[in-house]
């Protein structure tokens, strides 16, 4: 049995999904539209979280923040479970919502993944996937992050449901039971741009929003010192995968945010939000450009502080941009609320 | 970004897929296109190979010095640390520990050896037997 179930490639997994199962149910949101009610943009950097032993920069709130945002904002309720060290159950379980002809959202751990390109496959267990349909001992999956539809053998798709260590996704599995009748888009995305002016502003730790770029700066600029030339660059080389790679639609989500702002625009009828949305995209170029030179610093892993200066040095004027920006879109958007 | 400039450059996703690019159209429209990788991507990605790579070399100069079992080799091959090799094994860090020395890997029963192959998708023999070169 495979469901009729239209493939979307996204940017990013957890709205791809949301996106493309709120599709199925007759609701046309977009990627960027979630995502920006969802206030998927932000910054943290966590020095206590460390991923492959280096200290985590987030370009994102925690996974499943931003589509349960989302969801609430819109008035979209969905059906969760969890399934912790129960395989079989969850297997079941999955089997059973698919028989009533409606595709199923997964968490799952890319490590076991085999339709990836080795590249991506570290252990992250925080990426979602579709699953449409079952023949045999075959599933088929929409994963967001591929230009196709895939497929896993059961056991493939259980292994990576029950994938082990940060994160674990534990079975867990989504999809909705209850859409609006009335969608008003409006009211959820003045929330979703507050949350995320506030956020990027207002937070009073240094390690979040545009203080937390700063933060970060003043410490890439110590690491060939503090770490050594080989450490630096493998410490540098982690923030650049963070802010390009898998699914971030490049730039750390700085141009889906800058596609959601277009959208806004239209809906609010204000061209504000337009212009808006091309210092969002100069800012993305930024961050571009962070990643191209960085790029070029880790290479050969020298031990020159200069490169590692120049990459601080964008990073100050990146916070800067971003916060002028965000002040501006608070103001703005304290009109549409009227 | 402009489309026109979502850089093609092949690398860590050739012959598997294309990754979503968010972009401008010639109309300042924003919208999706696809990107064979960027060579900055590729890049970045090289290192933290490296980084494993040199992971994998130490455990094959600890096993070969006699200081360490396989299970060294292949939870670095995995990208795994002795905490996530714990908890798919479903064993307390220490007891990891003991079976990364040779000492204790020796120790092993059948059916353990059969549970870390599994993790690592190997079969048992390649385990015991693994040798580096």
């Amino acid at each position: 049995m495979k469901l009729d179930f239209e493939h979307i490639p996204a940017g990013h997994c957890e709205n791809g999904v949301i996106s493309s199962l709120l599709k199925y149910h007759g609701l046309n949101l977009s990627e960027a539209m979630i995502f920006g009610i969802g206030s998927g943009y932000f910054f943290a950097y966590m020095p206590f979280v460390k991923l492959n032993g280096i200290p985590l920069a987030s370009f994102r709130p925690v996974p499943g923040m931003i589509f349960a945002r989302a969801a609430k904002r819109l008035g979209i309720k969905m059906k969760k479970q969890s399934f912790r060290k129960q395989p079989k159950r969850a297997m079941d379980e999955l089997d059973k919502v698919l028989e009533k002809k409606l595709p199923v959202g997964v968490q799952t751990g890319v490590y076991h993944l085999s339709y990836f390109p080795p590249a991506y496959r570290f252990h992250f267990n925080a990426h979602n996937l579709t699953v449409f349909g079952k023949e045999g001992d075959t599933y088929h999956i929409s994963d967001p992050v591929m230009e196709y539809p895939t497929t896993l053998t059961s056991e493939a798709l259980k292994k990576a449901r029950f994938a082990k260590g940060p994160l674990s996704p534990n079975g867990k599995m989504y999809y909705p039971i209850s859409l609006p009748e009335e969608l008003d888009l409006k009211p959820a995305v003045i929330k979703g741009i507050k949350q995320t002016a506030d956020w990027m502003l207002t937070i009073p730790v240094p390690l979040f929003g545009v203080k937390g770029i700063r933060y970060l700066a003043k410490r890439v600029r110590k690491w060939p010192e503090r770490l050594g030339a080989k450490r630096a660059a493998s410490y540098l080389a982690q923030l650049v995968r963070m802010l390009e790679e898998i699914g971030t639609g490049g730039a750390g989500f700085r141009f889906i945010y800058a596609a959601f702002l277009q959208e806004v625009a239209e809906l609010f009828n204000d061209e504000r939000y337009n212009e808006l949305s091309t210092k969002m995209t100069a800012i993305g170029d930024k961050w571009r450009k962070f990643s191209s030179l960085a790029a070029q610093t880790c290479k050969g892993r020298s031990s020159d502080p200069d490169g590692y200066n120049t990459v601080a040095n964008l990073m100050m004027e990146i916070a800067d941009d971003e916060e002028q920006f965000f002040i501006e879109l608070k103001k703005i958007i304290k009109d549409a609320g009227k | 970004m402009e489309k026109d400039k979502v850089p093609q450059d092949e690398g860590i996703t050739a012959g598997i897929t294309r990754e979503v690019q968010y972009a401008v159209d010639e109309n300042g429209k924003y919208v999706k296109t696809f990107s064979k990788g960027w060579e900055p991507k590729n890049i970045v990605n090289d290192l933290a190979w490296e980084d494993i790579q040199e992971m994998v070399d130490e455990a094959d100069e600890k096993i070969k010095a006699g200081k360490a079992s396989p299970i060294m080799h292949f939870m670095a091959k995995n990208l795994m640390n002795i905490t996530l090799l714990a908890d798919y094994a479903e064993l307390s860090k220490w007891k990891v520990k003991r079976h990364l020395k040779p000492k204790g890997f020796k120790k092993l029963k059948q059916e353990q050896l059969e549970k870390y192959a599994k993790i690592f998708n190997i079969s048992t023999e390649e385990l015991v037997n693994f040798n580096p070169e």
